[in-house]
């Protein structure tokens, strides 16, 4: 915060001026940040028993580039999050398009349908996920990889692609229809307008909503946890049974490099979308 | 200014094929069988039979079981509270911050949701557990007391025991709030951010104080964004897996650790089914209780 000390008293809404606003948003920033800042902290602590500083070390990111299976995870996280994010793109676009474009009969059914991977509780996805894949479609094992990832791929997308739908449609309720009447008026069809008009208006809103799609897939923990098998291990079900046992600085280093490449997926965003993508991307509300 | 699928037949099948498909497909129908599979009775070790028996519902109404719902929506409704409580000041702070600081403000409180939800648990892990951080400044701290008052010539206090916090009630809503409070100043700060500020100023001419004017006239007037962030925040928590089990001890059970026992480990499907459609109609009953209080305070208005 800003020390300003030999200005005007605060005039009546500067509530950011206020001593005790600022107290309480530092309060509230330490408890946001402490734990993960000490978290990657100790990731460099040159101690097995993680309490005392005793110097700093990479010795543990070392351990972190040698574990197999956890770069296996990583991989495969990063995989995942990929093709999720390339479908959930399309399909969201798609869906954005089809509710905000068209008008037919079972759209308000269709609408609410789509909310429903939003709200509906991880648990009771994962465990429709869980049982679909072991009933109704078993997932064949001991395809190539990534071919053995594909329940999880497809678990993702589906709790994806309706959030990039509600993104991208919060972005064409700006769209001047002004703009394709003119296109038609000039010759073009159905498609050609899509493409050339709707399609770069939407583009924004694509970018905010494949960074969404990618961290919520990055992310998911439930939903992944009921739909991987022991070959398909991704990075939140490793760090999960590492965390189980305990607390260990090779845990610390493998977040602190999760948490880095975060900050930077959130520094891109920001570089193209400026902050609108960080936070009005991620405000998952479905009634607005 | 929609118009008619009739105009466009071809656009509209193409965009409503595929996510149609992908919807009933990979979401509908796995909800519909875990709905189908909630009437059902294990017969053997993987064969369940389709009975259309109500008995997993009557289960689920046994007194540990409701005693496990209630806990869940208190520790839930908890979770929001307290996140109101710690979200509303911050919200307030960034709506009334100039242009530049206000982004910043929201990426500060931003970037740590962004983060893996397991890596910010473990991070709980380490500062509340025995020799976490929280112990540790503890234990300084009691011990040098304990040396300064042996100096003064009083009874040295005892060895140093560490504070329980982790495995317990305290850490799962702790932890629930530290997941959730970003859910809670978003909804909040945007409801804020639409406030007429010449009528708080107004309030605050007349002589009412801060207090006053936020609990008249902001509350009031911001009810309809208090709201969405009591549902953003509210079903999350009340569905919460991750936080429970690692940050809870034996009696913080939630709703979904019981779901996921009778999946993976008692393997009692049938059960597990009902009980997650019961968490489901649970989610829905709040999300109708919140759409109602959003159409009634903006009745008058329209």
């Amino acid at each position: 915060m800003t020390k300003r000390p030999k200005q005007a008293a605060p005039g009546p809404l500067e509530y950011l001026r206020r001593w005790p606003l600022q107290a309480w948003l530092v309060m509230v920033t330490v408890f946001l940040y402490a734990p993960l800042l000490t978290l990657m902290a100790f990731s460099f602590n040159d101690s097995k028993r993680n309490i005392v500083w005793k110097g700093f070390t990479l010795k543990y990111y070392e351990k972190v580039l040698q574990n197999e299976s956890l770069l296996t995870a990583f991989g495969n996280s990063l995989t995942i999050a990929a093709i999720c994010t390339l479908v959930s793109v399309i399909l969201g676009a798609m869906t954005a398009l089809l509710l905000w474009r068209f008008r037919f009969g079972g759209k308000t059914v269709l609408d609410g349908a789509m909310a429903l991977p939003i709200v509906v509780p991880e648990i009771c996805m994962g465990v429709a996920m869980l049982v679909f894949f072991a009933k109704v479609m078993p997932w064949p094992g001991g395809l190539p990889w990534p071919l053995n990832l594909g329940a999880i791929i497809i678990s993702h997308i589906s709790f994806s692609f309706p959030f990039v739908a509600v993104v991208v449609r919060a972005r064409m309720a700006s769209f001047n229809r002004e703009l394709e009447e003119a296109a038609k008026d000039l010759g073009a069809g159905e498609w050609m307008t899509i493409r050339d008009v709707i399609i770069p208006h939407m583009q924004p809103s694509l970018v905010a909503g494949a960074l969404l799609a990618f961290t919520l897939s990055l992310d998911d923990f439930v939903i992944t946890f009921f739909t991987s098998g022991p070959d398909t291990v991704t990075f939140p079900v490793k760090v999960y049974s590492m965390v189980r046992f305990s607390v260990t600085p090779e845990v610390n280093a493998a977040s602190t490099i999760l948490i880095v490449l975060t900050v930077i997926l959130t520094a891109l965003a920001l570089r193209f979308q400026g902050t609108d993508a960080v936070a009005g991307g991620h405000a998952p509300d479905p009634k607005a | 200014m929609e118009q008619s699928w009739r105009k466009a037949k071809s656009v509209f099948a193409l965009v409503l094929g595929p996510p149609l498909f992908w919807l009933v497909l990979f979401f509908l129908i796995p909800l519909a069988i875990v709905w189908v599979y909630s009437f059902g009775t294990n017969i053997g070790l993987t064969q369940i039979a389709f009975t259309g028996t109500f008995s997993n519902y009557v289960r689920a109404i046994e007194p540990l079981y409701v005693g496990i719902f209630i806990k869940s929506v208190g520790v839930a409704a908890l979770t929001t509270g307290l996140c109101i409580v710690l979200g509303f000041p911050v919200a307030l702070a960034i709506t009334f911050a100039p242009d530049k600081l206000k982004a910043w403000l929201i990426l500060l409180i931003m970037l740590p949701f962004w983060t893996n939800l397991l890596i910010r648990t473990y991070a709980l892990i380490a500062v509340l557990r025995d020799e976490g951080y929280v112990n540790m400044t503890l234990n300084w701290l009691w011990t040098h007391a304990g040396g300064l008052m042996s100096f003064a010539g009083l009874k040295p206090l005892g060895d140093f025991v560490p504070l329980q916090l982790l495995h317990n009630n305290f850490a799962v809503v702790f932890g629930l709030v530290y997941v959730h409070l970003p859910f809670m100043v978003l909804p909040l700060y945007s409801a804020l951010d639409r406030l007429d500020r010449s009528l708080l100023e107004a309030s605050l001419d007349l002589g009412a104080g801060h207090a006053r004017t936020m609990l008249q006239i902001v509350a009031p007037l911001a009810l309809p964004g208090i709201a969405s962030g009591i549902l953003i925040t509210f079903i999350p928590a009340l569905g919460a897996y991750l936080t429970p089990d690692l940050l809870g001890g034996p009696d913080s059970q939630m709703i979904a650790n019981i779901i996921e026992r009778q999946f993976k480990r008692a393997n009692d499907w049938p059960f597990g089914a009902a009980l997650s459609f019961l968490l489901m109609y649970m989610t829905f009953i709040a999300i109708a209780l919140q759409s109602v209080l959003a159409k009634r305070s903006a009745g008058p208005k329209a």
